[in-house]
């Protein structure tokens, strides 16, 4: 099972395993990892799953599409490597993923 | 609602013809008893074409899952102020008013970031000891041993003053702010605050030219952190018309006054019924952070928002037709149970209570949420800090309104 690592905004670490299939998003939320909130539950229509993807993965990570793209630019901190965690499903290469949390999530 | 009420109302709507039921009426919601007619729609209807509604005929989205879906396609459900904006009730179409949150993309995002950072979390931090001190004083002055409106000495004052701050407008004027707030959103009808649409404009130009002195000064000075000066200041805003500055206004007001206002009332009346829940909030104080999203989710302050579709379009197994008015009830999506565990209980301790549709989903997801749940936060803890109990002594009045799902008055006490 691939490897996530979340990185809170304090810095504290969670390496967790996520199955394939899952949201990065979701790898959050079942392993109760804070700083991800989730909202709307993955349908794309908050910004309460937002994280800075490490650069080195960001590729690998795909685009954001038009929706996720409006919802990121209502974000209180959005930068260029912003996504909505339940945007990235997480697939074999993205094995030891790293993502970190914004301060607060909008 | 009496009992009796209660059994008259559970039995209409379950013998109203399905085609016939009509949520739309302002009375459901003044006499709390809209409950049983959403229950229905969920389990049989909940996508729903009503003909012969009171504002007209409409469809209702009800479930929790297809408001969210509805919420995403903002390209054929518009909330163009021309074509009736946000709310059930069309307004004269000379007198809409544009603001963003009755605009499509692109106008709409522009104007939105314009504001978006006085919720940013910098900013957000620093208002939180003003919060504080402005809710410590409030609670430190209410009277012991006496019945007193809830709603005017500690909802509307603190919402009040909180937005006399995010506009840098005069404190000792606030009180203004709630009245124009209020005309804004009642129904207009003999012996309201509102009798006609026009004495409504008169009041709004009234707000407007109150406004115009500090946009004047501000658009001179240098960008400030207050809302008139970010409007002044964003390229997207600085040159509105006055009746857009005059929509974006009301839009300002009501979002960050009528909302948090409601659910602070609404926090006090439901620990009341539920003293079970009262008593596990006083043994955990921290259950507060839990509690805050479950009562902006029992109240929700927004009853619904409308949306105009301008393109034919398939939704959940029906055709909705270019032209159709189609609202979403968050009231009722908020006690769908198909999306959450014992919907219609107060529980102040649930799990995911932020998964509530309170504040709208999408586009056009409520801007100043996060600080609607500090206002309460902080509220709630200085609240437990000081009294044991606050006791509801007599009957809530609520607001006649299908669109603000409000309470104007509850007589509390607090004992000595």
């Amino acid at each position: 099972m691939p490897s996530i690592i979340y990185i809170e905004h304090d810095g504290t670490e969670h390496a967790v395993e996520v199955p394939i299939g899952h949201s990065v998003m979701l790898g959050a939320v079942e392993n109760n990892i804070p700083g991800i909130d989730a909202d709307c539950g993955g349908e794309c229509a908050c910004a309460t799953c937002h994280v800075f993807v490490d650069p080195a993965w960001l590729a690998l990570c795909g685009t954001p599409g038009e929706q996720e793209s409006s919802m990121l630019s209502f974000a209180a901190t959005a930068a260029p490597n912003s996504r909505l965690s339940c945007q990235i499903p997480v697939t074999e290469a993205l094995d030891g993923l790293i993502v970190r949390m914004p301060e607060a999530q909008h | 609602m009496s009992a009796l009420a209660s059994t008259h109302h559970a039995e209409l709507a379950a013998t109203t013809p399905l085609e016939e039921l009509d949520v739309s009426d302002p009375a459901l919601y003044r006499d709390d008893v809209w409950q049983p007619y959403f229950a229905r729609l969920r389990r049989e209807a909940p996508v729903h074409h009503c003909r012969n509604g009171m504002f007209g005929p409409y469809w209702s989205i009800s479930t929790y899952k297809e408001i969210v879906q509805a919420e995403l396609l903002h390209k054929v459900l518009s909330s163009e102020s021309a074509l009736g904006g946000i709310s059930i009730r069309d307004r004269p179409a000379d007198l809409r008013l544009p603001m963003f949150i009755a605009m499509d993309p692109p106008r709409h995002d522009e104007q939105r970031r314009a504001v978006q950072p006085i919720v940013a979390p910098a900013n957000l931090a620093k208002l939180e000891h003003l919060i504080r001190e402005r809710a410590c004083r409030i609670l430190d002055e209410l009277p012991r041993n006496e019945t007193f409106n809830w709603v005017d000495k500690v909802s509307v004052e603190l919402t009040v003053q909180m937005l006399a701050t995010l506009f840098d407008f005069p404190q000792e004027e606030r009180r203004k702010l709630s009245y124009w707030s209020d005309c804004a959103t009642a129904l207009p009808m003999p012996g309201g605050i509102i009798e006609t649409e026009e004495q409504r404009e008169a009041v709004f130009a009234e707000m407007l030219a109150s406004f115009m002195g500090l946009w004047n000064a501000r658009v001179n000075a240098e960008p400030g952190n207050d809302l008139i000066s970010m409007l002044a200041h964003a390229p997207a805003t600085r040159h509105m018309s006055p009746r857009e500055f005059m929509g974006n206004l009301v839009l300002l007001i009501v979002g960050g006054n009528d909302t948090t206002r409601n659910s602070i009332t609404g926090g006090v009346l439901f620990l009341n019924q539920n003293p079970e829940e009262y008593a596990k909030l006083r043994a955990n104080p921290a259950l507060v952070e839990s509690m805050v999203p479950e009562i902006i989710r029992y109240q929700t302050p927004i009853a619904h928002m409308r949306r105009t579709a301008i393109a034919d379009v398939e939704f959940a197994g029906h055709t909705i037709r270019e032209g159709d008015k189609v609202v979403m009830w968050y009231i009722s999506g908020n006690r769908d149970e198909a999306a959450i565990e014992q919907p219609d209980r107060f529980i102040i301790d649930r799990k995911r209570p932020r998964q509530h549709l309170s504040f709208g989903f999408g586009i056009h997801r409520c801007v100043g949420n996060r600080l609607a749940e500090l206002q309460l936060t902080i509220l709630w803890q200085e609240i437990l800090k000081r009294f044991d109990r606050i006791e509801v002594v007599g009957p809530e009045k609520r607001v006649h309104s299908t669109f603000i799902h409000g309470i104007t008055e509850l007589p509390v006490r607090i004992p000595a």
